[in-house]
This record gives C-alpha cells, structure tokens and sequence, in this order.
C-alpha cells in the first residue's frame, strides 16, 4: 500500500468533476420538487441524455453541440412524465418509474451503434489569473465549461428561489396548489416547466458522464446517479447549498475510494465501492434532523375542478 | 351612492347541475350586501363568476357600468374586486409578507412591503407581524392576512365567504367594525355567510338563494333571522325538542388529558379534565385549530394514552385502539366527511361495515355477512333520510349533508354508550342540520352520554346540557349551557386574541 501515490491536489480537482453530474441532476430535481412534483425518473433522463449527447457530439464532432442536444433529451423525456402526470394525472410515483426504465431502454436502442466510439475532446477552460493561483487555481478554476455551469445553476437557483417573483410563485405552488390556482396561477403550466427544467438538467449531467467524466458509451452508465440525486434532494431538505455541499462529500468519497483501490487499500473492493452511497446519506440524514420542510403538495395530483 | 356592481340574468351549468339559473342583484356602492342559501344553492359558484375563476354561460355583469367579464382573477383583482376565500388560500410554509406578495399583481420589494402591511395592518387594528410563517399563526390571525390581502389593493368591493366561522365573538365584533370603516370609505361588501344572526347587525341587504335561483331579496334588520332562514330552505322549520330527563350516572371521564399532536401545525392538547354523565350532551365551543382534532383522536383511540386519563364506565381504556373501544361502546364520528369518517371511494355498505363491523356482527371469523351488512346500511339510508340511489354507491358521490347524515346515523344506530362528534352540522343544510341535532338528543334521552364538538356556537347552545371551550389545547372550566352570555363564551374561547378595534 502506497499512500504517497495519492496526491490532494489531484484528488479534489477530481472531487468537482465527480460532483458535477449528481450536482446536476439534483438541481434539477429540487426545482421540480419545489413545484410539488415528485419525479423519480431522473435516472432514466440522465441515461438519455447521455445518449443523446454522445450520438449528437460523434456525429457532428461538436461536444458542445451534444451537450445541448443532451438537455434536449432529457427535457423532451420528461415531457412525457408531465403529460402523463399533469394532463392525464398520472400517479407520480408510478410515472416516474416507468420513465427510468424507459429511459434506460431507449438509450441501450440509441446507443446500439456507440460501443466503444470515442467521443471528441471537450476543451478544458482556464480561468485567466484565478487558475494561476497554487493548489486553489487547479482544483476550482481549471475545469470545462460544465463545471462552471453547474456551479452557477446552483447559485442562479438558491438566488431565484429565495428572491425573486418566479421563484416564489413555484414555492406557493408547490405548497398549496389549490390557493395557488385560486390566486390565479397557472399550476399545470409552471409544473410542467419545472419538470422540463429538471429534465433538461439531468440530461446534462448525463452527458457530463458519457462525454467528459469517462468519455464513452457503455449501456447503464450512470450507475444510480439519479437514484442517489434523488435522495440527496430529499436529504439536503430542498436547500440548494446542502444539495452542493451534498454532491460534493459523495464525489470526494467517490474519488477517494477509487483511489484508495488504486493505491492496495487492504480492505474488499466492495466496501470501498458502496462507500460514497453510504456516506452521502449518513451525513445528510443527520443533517436533516433539524424540522424538514417538503413542500406541502409534493407528489398531489393537480386537477382544477370547478 | 350609486350601483357598483350589477349582475343580469347570470347562468352557469355543470353536468347534471344547475348551479346558477338567471341570477341577477345590484350591489351598490358602500353597502353589505349578504348572499345567503344552503349549501347547494350556488353562493359559491356565483362569487367565483364575480371573481373570474368561473366563466359563466350566458348573462352580463356591469361595474361601474362598464361591461364587466373577468377572465381570470387577475383581471378582477385588477378592477378592484377581492375576495376572502372560506378555506383559506394560504401557503403556510411562506411568511406572512410572501403569502401577500403572491395575491398583489405588481407587489413592491419585500421590504417595502412589510412596512405596508404593518401600516395597514394597524390603522384597521389587525396587527400582524410580516415575517411570521403563517402556518403558526391562529385561525384568527390567518384570516387577517387575507383581509389585509385584498386591503393592500384598495378594492371597490371585498367579497367575504364565512369569514366568522373561524373567529370568536369578540373578534367577530371587531371585524364587523373594520368592515363598517370600509363601508364609510365607499367599499362594497358581498357578505356570504349561514349566520344569520350576524347578518342581521351587519348587512343593509339580503338576496336569497334556493337550487341556483334567485328566490327573494329583504333588509335583514327589518325581518326575523327565522324568516330568513325559511326563505332559504323553503318550508317551515321545526326546532329541535329535548325530553330534558334527569342526568345518569357518570360515563366517560378524561382526568389530565395531555397530548402532543401529531401533525406539525397542529394543536396539542394540556391537561384537560372534564367528564360526561348518561344523558347529557357536553358541547365544546372553540375556534378551529385549537385542539379540537387531536380532542378526537384521542377519544376514539387514534393516539393512545396512559390507560387511566381515559376512562369508561370505571375501566381504564386510554391505552385501548379504536376497535377495543368500539366494543366497550365509544363510538366517535370525526369532522373530516371524506377521508376520516368515510372512506370516498367505497360503498355506502363498505363504509356501513367499517365501523359497525364490531357492534352489528357484522363479521365471524374473520369472513365478512354483507346480507346483514346491506341490511344495516338501508336502515342508516332509511331512518336518517339519506337520499342516494342505493347503499352500492360511493360515499363520494353523496352531498356534503347526505354524508353526513349518513356517517352520523351509522354511529347513533350502533346504540353507544358515549358519542363524540366533530362538527356534526358542518356545511349540511339547516333542514338536514335540524334532524341530526334532532338524532343526538333522542340518542341522548336514551341515556347516552354525547361529547358535540363543533364551531357553530348557536348549534351548541340549543342543545348542550353543558359547555366547555377549547383555546390552544385547553379545556376552559365547564358550566351550564342555560344562561350563558354571548360575552362569557367568547372570553371562554380566549377572547380576542390580542386584536384591536380599528383606529381611524
């Protein structure tokens, strides 16, 4: 066991790209929640974006064009869950499963042809001056452009969420949604938005996976990201910086256990491997002992009668 | 003053009802004008067209004598129409200033909005604090946000759906004054409400609905609230009669009752004493919220207690579920129709077998008797005069009073020793209201002992032996009903809850 093999500044580079595409997806799902919707098919739209994104970044060579074509994807797949829970009233926990499964069907179709393509290289961007900073410079300001993105969608949704109309609007509605329809809100419409918000956001971090983190296609390969998004949304009790912060920690663990794999850590591989689930959710259920706060109506069907 | 707001001819069709046929009224300028019928009669749906959250059929509506057909509430709030809504359109995980914010078109910075709604709040003295989570504010305070609401928008006219049934006397006399300071301003008032007695000391006119159709229009100060009352139902009613028997022995006794409630904004209950003799009714009075579900819960055996706080009949039963209870005879029939006293989609005879299974034999060795089962839920149809095709339909499909009857018939029948009641006339008919109060005093001049909660203080009065309040879990001292002012019920339900008689 050679514990110098590790190197922390390399290590926490690579915690924020492990965090990104969980960060991601759960950004998108607190949204969605916010709204009183509960979709559980964020697995399935992550794996769709990945495809999506892959197929369109081969195909044209442009990663940048897959990206957009990942978020696509994904908000176009959740289009689905929103008819079928929204128009229809769809039981949501039922619509949500069947979406990761679908999810994870069609992108095994889509991706038939990809095995074992290279998706073109994604350009690194260097913040000017901040990246030249020692240590700090490396680990937060040396990275892709989605990186960057994530971060700010996270701040762009605590700040929108907290301080602005719109924001407020999608917390009464997922508080109460029949006041909220009595005060003359459109409840299906600002759902169905929100679930296209977090759709589109989990096709991102799907294709964050295929086209950045690892760069290929291999079938299931988000590996139970969105599932852990999920309670990571749940555990974080709806707060942007614990859904960060949340991300962060299971990265870090992430890419710790990898290395300690690498480095002969003498203990089964299997612990090591179970260990980010683990930790994440222990950290944040002690954290959200304090008086959580699901917004009211989550996971209620909505049907303006009379 | 002139017209403010005059409707013709409005009509407005669901399938299978008639809501609102050829309705039309004037409202004029710094006037109260009550809307009063039954439930069923299409207030509601009416004030919703005037709101713009219905569309209706065919007529016209004029304000100011401009054309007038909100598409939304926006546009009525817009031209000055607000309204007050009956269930509460609060989000209570949001702070007072951000529930006001949402029902303003173009609301100011936050800041400067508090130190609106402060403003506002005191010059009509209902004091509120702006960044208070409204779910852990009272009844009373709740429905100050609303009024304060539609204030911050100077509205021309303020529709109120029964805005007292939440508040004490006392803040009722304080609310009525904040109104009368808005009807001396030029504000028009449609006033919807069952109290007629308040209608009376408030309102300058009345117009009555009966099945959707206009049926008369009178000044409430110049006729009697009985007068009233018929031209809303129709026929002549029959006051409730007590055979007034001398009280039993004691039945129920709950001696230091404490309970933590098991909802996050709900009400727990401290340390209530108070118990029941065979052939008494014991009414509790109390604002909504103030521990009167909880009350319940721990009657029936919902929560369950340390065994002596509640005994029956000398047996301690506080640790007993709601199935050993039922044997021993206490049955409870909770406010909640849908949901808690009746599951919605079942039949009247599933429902029937949910809680008579115990009493009426309804099962044996765990196989189910649905002949007898049938049997018993026609004779609750019958006795009770539920109208409803049959016992095979869903307890959804009945009306609110149909249910009702039916969800307490099924209790009154099983013969109990002790009976509790959450609101046992809440939105029912005064027709159907008078036989159900009817029912529990032949059941207790059978010599059972009946626990009525409920907010109707007028229904309480008529029939209690005794009664008691509830304010903030508590159980003020019980007196007798007989002689009891409408001031010392309202100091027994807490008063005024710290508001203020307006200053201006």
């Amino acid at each position: 066991m050679d514990m110098s093999a590790i190197n922390p500044v390399l290590l926490l580079a690579s915690l924020i790209v492990a965090a990104t595409p969980l960060l991601l997806a759960a950004i998108g799902e607190l949204v969605v929640e916010k709204s009183g919707v509960l979709n559980l098919g964020v697995e399935g739209m992550m794996i769709t974006g990945a495809i999506c994104g892959f197929a369109i970044a081969v195909n044209t060579g442009s990663p940048l064009l897959g990206l957009l074509a990942a978020a696509m994807g994904g908000a176009v797949l959740s289009l689905l869950f929103a008819i079928l829970t929204q128009f229809a009233l769809a039981n949501q926990v039922a619509s949500g499963l069947a979406l990761t499964l679908f999810g994870l069907g069609i992108s095994a179709l889509l991706g038939q042809g990809f095995q074992g393509e290279k998706a073109p290289a994604f350009p690194k961007t260097d913040i000017p001056l901040l990246s030249d900073i020692p240590a700090v410079g490396h680990i937060l300001f040396s990275h892709d452009i989605v990186v960057y993105l994530a971060f700010l969608l996270t701040l762009g949704v605590w700040l929108v969420l907290k301080y602005t109309r719109v924001g407020l609007i999608l917390r009464a509605v997922g508080e109460n949604h029949d006041a909220a329809h009595a005060l003359g809100y459109k409840v299906v419409r600002i759902r169905v938005l929100a679930i296209m918000f977090g759709g589109a956001c989990a096709g991102l971090g799907g294709a964050y996976i295929s086209l950045i983190r690892v760069p290929q296609w291999t079938e299931g390969m988000t590996a139970g990201i969105g599932w852990i998004a999920l309670a990571l949304v749940v555990f974080a009790s709806w707060k942007p910086w614990r859904v960060l912060l949340g991300a962060c920690l299971f990265g870090g663990v992430n890419v710790l256990q990898l290395n300690l794999q690498a480095a002969g850590f003498a203990i089964p591989v299997e612990y090591l491997a179970m260990s980010p689930y683990l930790i994440t959710i222990l950290v944040l259920v002690i954290m959200s002992a304090d008086r959580s706060s699901a917004p009211a109506s989550l996971g209620r069907s909505f049907h303006a009668s009379q | 003053m002139g017209t403010l707001l005059s409707l013709r001819g409005l009509t407005k069709a669901y399938p299978g009802v008639i809501a609102n046929s050829d309705v039309s009224f004037d409202i004029q300028e710094g006037e109260v004008h009550a809307l009063l019928g039954e439930n069923g009669a299409g207030k509601s749906t009416l004030v919703k067209m005037i709101y713009g959250l219905v569309k209706p059929d065919s007529g016209q509506m004029t304000l100011r004598g401009q054309p007038y057909a909100p598409a939304e509430p926006r546009m009525a709030r817009a031209s000055g129409v607000a309204m007050v809504f009956q269930h509460f359109s609060l989000f209570e995980a949001l702070n007072v200033a951000e529930n006001i914010a949402l029902g303003m078109e173009n609301p100011p910075k936050m800041r400067d909005l508090a130190a609106r709604i402060k403003d506002v709040s005191e010059t009509y003295g209902l004091p509120l604090d702006p960044y208070r989570t409204v779910g852990d504010l009272s009844a009373g305070e709740r429905q100050r946000v609303e009024i304060i609401r539609c204030l911050l928008q100077d509205p021309r006219l303020l529709i109120m759906d029964e805005p007292t049934s939440v508040l004490t006397p006392q803040e009722v006399d304080i609310l009525f004054q904040t109104l009368r300071k808005l009807t001396a301003e030029g504000v028009a008032i449609l006033y919807i409400s069952h109290k007629l007695e308040e209608i009376r000391t408030l309102c300058d006119t009345a117009t009555i609905l009966r099945l959707g159709k206009k049926v008369g229009t009178c000044i409430p100060r110049e006729v009697s609230a009985r007068d009233m009352a018929e031209m809303m139902v129709g026929t002549t009613l029959h006051v409730p009669e007590r055979a007034g028997g001398d009280l039993g022995p004691v039945l129920l006794e709950l001696t230091d009752l404490s309970v933590k409630s098991p909802s996050e904004f709900g009400t727990s209950l401290k340390g209530i004493t108070l118990q029941v003799r065979s052939g008494e009714v014991l009414g509790l009075g109390g604002v909504a919220g103030n521990g009167q579900d909880e009350l319940l819960a721990a009657l029936s055996g919902e929560i369950l207690t340390t065994p002596n706080t509640v005994v029956m009949e000398g047996q301690p039963i506080g640790a007993l579920g709601p199935t050993a209870r039922r044997k021993l005879g206490l049955l409870t029939a909770p406010e909640e129709r849908l949901g808690h006293a009746a599951a919605p989609d079942m039949s009247l005879t599933e429902n029937a077998l949910l809680t008579g299974s115990v009493r009426q034999g309804l099962e044996s060795n765990g196989f189910l008797k649905w002949t007898k089962t049938r049997e018993f839920a026609e004779e609750i149809i019958a006795k009770f005069d539920v109208r409803t095709p049959g016992p095979g339909n869903a307890a959804r499909s009945l009306s609110g009073g149909n249910l009702q009857k039916f969800v307490i018939g099924r209790e009154v029948l099983q013969l109990p020793t002790v009976l509790v009641v959450n609101q046992p006339t809440w939105g029912v008919d005064a027709a159907a209201a008078t036989s159900i109060r009817q029912a529990l005093l032949d059941l207790a001049a059978g010599g059972t002992a009946v626990i009525v909660i409920s907010q109707d203080l007028d229904e309480l009065m008529e029939i209690s032996d005794h009664f008691g309040a509830l304010n903030e879990g508590r159980l003020s001292d019980i007196r007798p009903a007989r002689g009891l002012t409408v001031d010392e019920i309202g100091l027994m339900m807490g008063g005024a809850h710290g508001m203020e008689v307006a200053h201006v």
